[in-house]
């Protein structure tokens, strides 16, 4: 399984696209909303979490039709479901690389693009923490939605309308975590919140996309 | 590896029914038929990629490795990465052995894009050696393989039988060895019969 | 001995409701009528909200067939999912488009009565986006049904879906609490409650969900009978071409 972790990290660096596309895609969306919304840093500094927290969101929806539909065009996803390893364990790695790929750059580059919609002293720090939190729950639910769609020929469409709707919680809880921070306020609740739907998704949703990728193998 | 009484549907419709056959160890089967009467529908089935309508597949569990049209081979990735990679999700290890055999040894290094596909289909075959798995599944493997990969195919598959594996073929070209052929045309499903749930309507 | 499964077998399905139908049809229109008229015509005027409040007779049944539709679609799937009954799957696929129209129906009439009321057609209130969210997730799976041409991969697909989507439902209800305290008033119906609704309300309200579920179940019925048609119609066809 390990190998398999190691070859998408290697493909997504060698294709091009894997790693810097939603990064790029997040700094797009974060910049484009000032001019959407005017300069005031008083009304940004209100909407940053929120801000923030939709771009994350939306970045990882960009990359996600690829998580199994190359590897099904290929062939390798009917192999990999012969090869001694259950498909629930490629599911999970899969998902473990697409975090890697694109979570965890959006982690790492938020408190920049925090600084860019005046997200207030506190914020930082929840800002990091939800992110690092939350994305996780993003790659694996969306891992469940690529396995539902991965046998349609335009499933991306599909693909958006499928997982946004179970994007809701955790976009709920990762921006309450960061409007509460940055307000001074005590977090840890939202942020316990979302770390259990983490936590929940993680553990499950591979069983339900492993069952989905066995239909739409067949 | 016995198979009795199976039968298997794509789409939803029965295609194959009846099917019975054995395969011993050091011994070939070759399924031959016309286009479309299912013979890629009951490796597929015999693979486990999908469940069978009826009857039964015996063979020890994790014994069958599946190659089908596609290759699964990585575009950036080398032909020695590829096959490492392989090698390691079936927990074998050494692919010189299927390298030497499929005549890839100089183009180890090549990324698998620029492979022709002649030579694409040898690494998708040289997988199998990586797998170590006893009873290969073979659908069309000589598509795109000029008459000397034909050649290195069949040596590989009689080198394979001679250490007791199994190998179940679908093709239609002489591999230039000896083995049962089996005609799966005499096993299409009556064309009258409707499944279970569409026989029920009235 | 007769049990629920028999009815799994689509020709004693079509049977017993072609039979079934009319007499559930007939029963939701005049339950529905009644509780319609009698609300409309026969009640008084709320105090404080005037005639708007005959919207209760629309607005409350309809939310909860909502809700309904959601959990019968839920425990189709498990069924189809678990013994792989072909009716149920289709009944799940026919309770859907009715569930999402159900949730349309709570949503507009919800907008016309917050208009007077609290001077918006709409408000960010948990119940609101709550059944927003509801529709969103019946579009989802409604938009899967149709993407899957394979009949069983759809049923497969979909319903395994439902029973992730089910949680995420769940779950989205207590976020959307969590992240906002709303406008809306508490549950109308229940029965310890302090404030509830009138008996003047209260009877015909009753008797209007109580045709809203005969409605429910009328169209579900009609609709389940369509699918198996035309699953039927495919089947046959598919035999036409191999033939």
């Amino acid at each position: 399984m390990i190998a398999l972790f190691a070859r998408d990290m290697v493909l997504a660096m060698r294709a091009g696209g894997g790693f810097g596309l939603g990064l790029a895609f997040f700094l797009i969306v974060t910049v484009l909303v000032p001019f959407g919304v005017g300069p005031e840093s008083g009304v940004l500094s209100v909407i940053a979490p929120g801000i923030l927290w939709v771009g994350a969101l939306l970045s990882c929806l960009l990359s996600l039709d690829r998580i199994f539909a190359l590897d099904f065009e290929d062939g390798s996803l009917d192999l990999l479901a012969t090869a001694p390893i259950p498909l629930e364990g490629v599911v999970a790695m899969k998902a473990a690389a697409h975090w890697v790929t694109t979570g965890l750059p959006l982690v790492l580059a938020a408190p920049v693009l925090g600084l860019l919609l005046n997200l207030q002293g506190a914020g930082y720090g929840w800002l990091v923490l939800s992110l690092a939190l939350g994305t996780p729950a993003l790659s694996v639910i969306g891992s469940f939605g690529a396995a539902l769609t991965v046998g349609l020929k335009r499933g991306g469409l599909l693909l958006s309308l499928l997982v946004l709707p179970l994007y809701v919680p955790t976009l709920i809880f990762g921006a309450e975590t960061v409007k509460r921070g940055a307000a001074g306020l005590a977090a840890g609740t939202p942020a316990l919140m979302l770390a259990g739907i983490t936590l929940a998704s993680v553990a499950l949703l591979p069983f339900a996309a492993a069952a989905a990728i066995r239909v739409n193998l067949r | 590896m016995t198979v009795t009484d199976l039968a298997c549907a794509r789409g939803g419709m029965p295609v194959l029914e009846g099917v019975c056959f054995a395969v011993r160890p050091g011994t070939a089967l070759l399924l031959r038929g016309p286009n479309g009467i299912g013979k890629t529908t009951l490796l597929r089935t015999l693979a486990g990629l999908q469940p069978a309508l009826a009857g039964a597949v015996s063979a020890p569990p994790e014994s069958i490795a599946y190659a089908a049209h596609a290759d699964g081979l990585k575009a950036v990735l080398s032909v020695a990465e590829n096959l490492r990679f392989w090698a390691r999700i079936f927990g074998t290890s050494g692919i010189e052995g299927a390298l030497a055999a499929f005549d890839l040894g100089d183009l180890a290094d090549r990324q698998a894009q620029n492979l022709s596909a002649g030579q694409k289909r040898r690494l998708g075959l040289a997988r199998l050696l990586v797998t170590g798995r006893p009873i290969w599944v073979l659908d069309e493997p000589t598509v795109s393989l000029d008459a000397a990969s034909v050649a290195l195919f069949g040596a590989a598959v009689r080198a394979h039988l001679a250490a007791g594996g199994m190998a179940l073929i679908a093709t239609h070209i002489d591999l230039g060895f000896t083995a049962e052929v089996l005609d799966v045309s005499r096993f299409r499903a009556a064309p009258q019969r409707l499944d279970d749930f569409d026989e029920a309507f009235a | 001995m007769a049990s629920l499964w028999q009815y799994a077998n689509p020709k004693k399905f079509m049977q017993t409701t072609s039979v079934l139908l009319p007499v559930v049809a007939v029963l939701a229109a005049l339950t529905l009528g009644t509780g319609l008229i009698w609300g409309f015509f026969f009640t008084p005027d709320d105090y404080k909200q005037g005639a708007t409040v005959k919207i209760i007779y629309i607005h409350v049944p309809a939310a909860l067939m909502a809700i309904n539709a959601w959990l019968m679609m839920l425990v189709t799937s498990l069924v189809w999912f678990v013994r792989r009954h072909h009716v149920s799957a289709l009944a799940a696929r026919a309770a859907a488009p009715i569930g999402m129209v159900m949730t349309l129906i709570a949503l507009f009439t919800g907008a016309l009565w917050g208009q007077p009321m609290w001077g918006t057609y709409w408000a960010w209130d948990p119940r609101l986006t709550s059944f927003l969210i509801l529709l969103l997730f019946y579009l989802g799976y409604i938009a899967l049904w149709e993407a899957i041409e394979s009949p069983d991969t759809a049923a497969d697909l979909t319903s395994v879906l439902c029973m992730v989507g089910s949680v995420f439902a769940l779950l989205s209800r207590y976020a959307v609490n969590f992240w906002n305290q709303g406008l809306h008033q508490g549950a109308s119906l229940s029965m310890d409650a302090e404030e509830n609704v009138a008996d003047v309300f209260y009877i015909p309200l009753l008797i209007c969900i109580a045709g809203f579920g005969l409605l429910f179940v009328a169209l579900v019925l009609a609709r389940t009978r369509t699918e198996i048609r035309a699953r039927r119609l495919q089947a046959l066809i598919a035999r036409e071409r191999m033939a």
